[in-house]
């Protein structure tokens, strides 16, 4: 049995499917959306160069046993700061209250079940699943099918939540492959202020293939930042969405870390619904070995007077293969939009290759859109400015590559975090910066 | 401001000037197609066996083929039964010289501003003139044939040069390349045909001018340009169809090769009828045109200034195989009222130390839709590629659009490729200086239109420049209050 098939078995086997007060309804129409769509192919246009396909021919357990991770394990993967963090763990896609730690008081953590029926119920039913508008494959609607086990994270109007919040995705890969299906609904409220941090760790040396999305709704005069880092073993692979949407005039913030992984596919989507938002996009990644990283992004100006900001860059080594698709609509009444993005790439060995598409699909005339990409090497002038000061070559190569990433990292206003995935990053590009 | 408005709203496709029919009786096939189709159209130009079978085997791959629905465009669905894939002016026979020319055919092409006559020796441009589906006069052609230079119509060389023409025919393009070049593979009924012997400077432009006249056809010429090694040749092509409130179909196939330190320079001043202003008629222009730099330190460049057309889907390619190969890719698409372009190109680095540049302007006015579409591939082997490609979009009017769909590929380290787009529209300032100066708004818009096309339009040979200028003016009339 593949696992597709697996998949809709299990499926079938959940009971609240016939619960049409809850989450039935979505669940049924993402799964029949499964059904017609299928797992995404190269002929798919958004998928013409990542491959997924292999993740569904083999055998992944879903929601294996939880109990097995240990107070050690999770001492190993804490980030720095989680004293003063709330932290939220996920077990092999399933929401852990027992190893979560909730420090901000007013902070509203909650199964999505529990959400869709209580006084929480009209804002699960307006946003649960909008990313669906935006990403029309089979791997959304696979999360969306599965929604029951999500979270809803509510951050109540005006409240400034100053400890972070910590997301943790742990896939228990000990005993067997596994599929790890993490999903997550945020609402914050007006005025409100927030951040989160996301890592993904698998333990063990079996394959995990982790599906999650997260859709965040972010209201008038809120704050949002939102970090992803991404430094997980090479057996381990995901697609991650991340869809967020500006419903009232406020402020984004979002870095995308990737660093390691099988194959890694990243889905940004940011809505600017409304006048006057401003979202802000960065991302950096380094690869190596055989490893895939693609991430596609959409900003949608929906709305006039928004301003988007967006620069990803990415150093590609051994046989690594990146590929960026960018995409900036500008619907007809958004007038006055400004809208950046710039992509660029690093090729640092024969092996490495890459794809980018930085796409703009503009409808209205008064806008100042621009985007700009680059493949290239390392400056011969700057690497021999360097060499003719006594600096190495590997030492010099490193140096410029750490100044390249710099723009980023600067971007992770979290210091801990900051120096974490500085720290990260250097050990990478074999160079200590004392 | 409302002033202006007012203006883009009350947008007037200003006069196609060339929408005039010529009464001319033409020899047709009946509509439809069917291999019987093919073999009329094969037989009327007495083809060898050879061609006939190249066509059918276009054909059949055709029927397995299905339309692309991947550009940005949209159009109602095209009956292939409905159209006459063949009409030819009936003439006598067999011309000898332009003076046999049927009166009407030539004032035709007097009143579309090019005349086969003499008087074109003082510009030094040799004209082949492709009216409907038939080749109907090459001028210059014993000139040209002193220096050893080919140029005729493709029936024509398929009769006289049948090994070049089987050679070359369908190795840039080949017939399953896609649908339309299939069916053009199939029913191409004439084209220009043109062959530069080694080490030979053309001595003059080489033009191919394009007419549909009759109602109901469609028109699939084929052109296939070889440049021998150290030759150049520079060749124009210009396209005109009368008004008629039905769609008709152009799908044509262009193929170039450049050998050994060849350069090939092919400008195209695109101006089928697009349409009126509420998007009825107009030409479906589906083109496919590709060339190779078979050769080391070849150069293949395009250029075009596309105006006409209700719809434009056309990637003019360069295959960059040779070492130190050159392409360039120019372009300026307008769309007003109505019309959509889906245009770009594609630079496939194979060879190494190729270079490529893309320099594309898009200017969209009306209700209508503009994008660019390219493709910039770095293969394994291409070692120390380079690439730049700019495109620039301008907005007229708040219900257009304006797209961009840049692919990039890069399989070797050692190549750099730039890609740098902006979207904007006429600032205010840029109008409230030329006011300031005394200049009116609309020839402010004008000027700062042609500003913003110069870069391509200094590309064009000079008697094509002054004509695509006024072209520009002419299409975005009114668009601009």
């Amino acid at each position: 049995m593949n696992n597709l098939e697996y998949i809709k078995e299990r499926f079938n086997q959940l009971p609240s499917v016939n619960d049409l007060n809850g989450l039935g309804v979505i669940r049924q129409k993402a799964f029949e959306a499964l059904n017609n769509m299928g797992i995404p192919t190269t002929r798919h246009e958004e998928w013409k160069y990542t491959r997924i396909g292999s993740f569904f021919n083999k055998e992944y357990q879903y929601q294996a046993n939880q109990s097995a991770v240990s107070a050690a394990d999770l001492a190993a993967i804490r980030l720095p700061g989680y004293e003063q963090a709330n932290e939220l763990f996920y077990i092999n896609g399933r929401y852990s209250a027992e190893l979560s730690v909730i420090r901000s008081k007013g902070l509203t953590v909650q199964f999505l079940q529990e959400a869709a029926r209580n006084e929480y119920k009209d804002i699960v039913s307006k946003h649960l699943g909008h990313s669906s508008n935006y990403l029309k494959d089979g791997i959304n609607a696979l999360s969306t099918a599965f929604v029951q086990d999500g979270l809803f994270v509510h951050v109540k109007k005006g409240q400034i939540v100053e400890h972070p919040i910590y997301i943790y995705n742990i896939t228990d890969a000990r005993q067997a492959n596994v599929l790890a299906q993490p999903r997550t609904l945020v609402y914050v409220g007006e005025n409100a202020q927030v951040k989160f941090v996301e890592t993904f760790n698998t333990l063990g040396t079996q394959e995990s293939f982790t599906n999650r999305v997260i859709e965040i709704v972010v209201e008038k005069d809120a704050i949002t930042e939102y970090y992803k880092i991404q430094t997980d073993a090479s057996h381990a692979s995901q697609v991650a969405t991340t869809h967020i949407q500006q419903i009232g005039k406020s402020s984004t913030h979002t870095v995308t870390v990737s660093l390691n992984s099988g194959l890694v596919r990243n889905n940004l989507n940011i809505v600017l619904d409304e006048q006057y938002c401003e979202a802000h996009l960065y991302g950096i990644y380094l690869q190596q070995g055989q490893s895939h990283i693609d991430n596609h992004t959409v900003v949608d100006h929906a709305k006039p007077n928004c301003e988007s900001n967006e620069l990803y860059k990415g150093m590609l080594d051994d046989q690594s293969t990146g590929v960026f698709n960018g995409k900036i609509f500008v619907r007809q009444d958004a007038q006055k939009t400004n809208a950046y993005q710039s992509n660029k790439n690093v090729l640092l060995s024969e092996g490495a290759s890459v794809n980018t598409k930085p796409q703009l699909e503009i409808f209205a005339d008064d806008v100042k859109c621009s985007h700009g990409c680059t493949i290239g090497q390392l400056d011969e002038e700057s690497l021999f400015y360097l060499r003719s000061r006594g600096i190495s070559e590997s030492i010099a190569r490193s140096l410029l590559l750490h100044g390249f990433a710099v723009d980023i990292l600067e971007q992770i206003k979290l210091t801990p975090i900051r120096e974490y995935v500085d720290k990260l990053i250097s050990e990478r590009l074999e160079f200590e910066f004392a | 401001m409302n002033n202006e408005l007012s203006a883009i709203e009350k947008t007037v496709l200003s006069d196609y000037k060339y929408g005039f029919v010529t009464e001319i009786e033409a020899d047709e096939a009946p509509p439809g197609l069917n291999e019987d189709t093919i073999r009329f159209i094969s037989a009327k130009k007495n083809e060898p066996e050879w061609m006939l079978e190249w066509r059918l085997k276009a054909y059949k791959h055709w029927l397995k083929m299905e339309e692309p629905t991947w550009a940005n465009i949209k159009y109602d669905k095209i009956n292939y039964q409905d159209i006459i894939y063949y009409s030819a002016p009936k003439q006598k026979k067999k011309v000898n010289s332009l003076d046999e020319i049927d009166p009407e055919l030539r004032k035709t092409f007097e009143r579309l501003g090019i005349s086969l006559d003499e008087q074109k020796r003082l510009s030094g441009v040799a004209i082949d003139a492709v009216i409907d589906s038939v080749s109907i006069g090459t001028t210059f052609k014993e000139q040209l044939a002193e220096l050893g230079i080919i140029f005729c119509s493709i029936s024509e060389a398929i009769q006289e040069h049948p090994e070049l023409v089987k050679k070359y025919i369908g190795s840039v393009v080949p017939i399953t390349d896609n649908y339309f070049s299939a069916l053009n593979s199939a029913v191409f009924s004439d084209g220009s045909f043109c062959y530069i012997p080694k080490g030979v400077r053309c001595p003059m432009e080489l033009s191919t001018y394009f007419r549909i006249n009759a109602e109901g056809t469609g028109q699939f010429e084929r052109t296939l340009l070889i440049a021998d090694e150290g030759s150049y040749v520079s060749y124009l092509e210009g396209c005109t169809a009368p008004i008629r409130d039905e769609n008709q179909l152009h799908a044509a196939v262009v193929e170039l090769i450049a050998m050994e330190n060849a350069e090939i320079k092919y400008s195209t001043v695109q101006n089928w009828y697009p349409g009126d202003k509420d998007g009825v008629g107009g030409i479906y222009n589906f083109v496919t045109k590709r060339g190779i730099c078979q050769g080391a330190h070849s150069k293949i460049s395009w250029t075009q200034v596309e105006t006409g057309s209700s719809i434009t889907w056309k990637y003019p390619s360069v295959i960059l195989k040779g070492d130190y190969s050159v392409g360039e890719f120019y372009s300026v698409a307008v769309t007003n009222n109505h019309q959509q372009a889906d245009t770009g190109t594609k630079m496939m680095h194979l060879g190494k130390n190729t270079r490529s540049r893309i320099v594309s302007k898009g200017i969209s006015a009306g209700v209508s839709n503009n994008s660019y579409r390219g493709l910039v591939h770095v293969g394994k082997n291409a070692a120390n590629a380079r690439n730049f490609s700019q495109c620039d979009s301008l907005l007229l009017g708040d219900k257009c659009g304006a797209h961009t769909f840049p692919y990039i590929e890069v399989k070797n380290n050692t190549g750099v490729v730039e890609h740098e787009a902006t979207t904007s529209k006429i600032g205010e300032d840029q109008i409230f200086y030329c006011n300031q100066r005394g200049i009116d708004t609309e020839t402010a818009v004008a000027l700062i239109i042609n500003g913003f096309a110069k870069e391509v339009m200094n590309q064009l040979p000079m008697e094509f420049a002054v004509e695509a200028q006024k072209l520009l003016a002419i299409s975005l009339e009114g668009s601009v209050g």
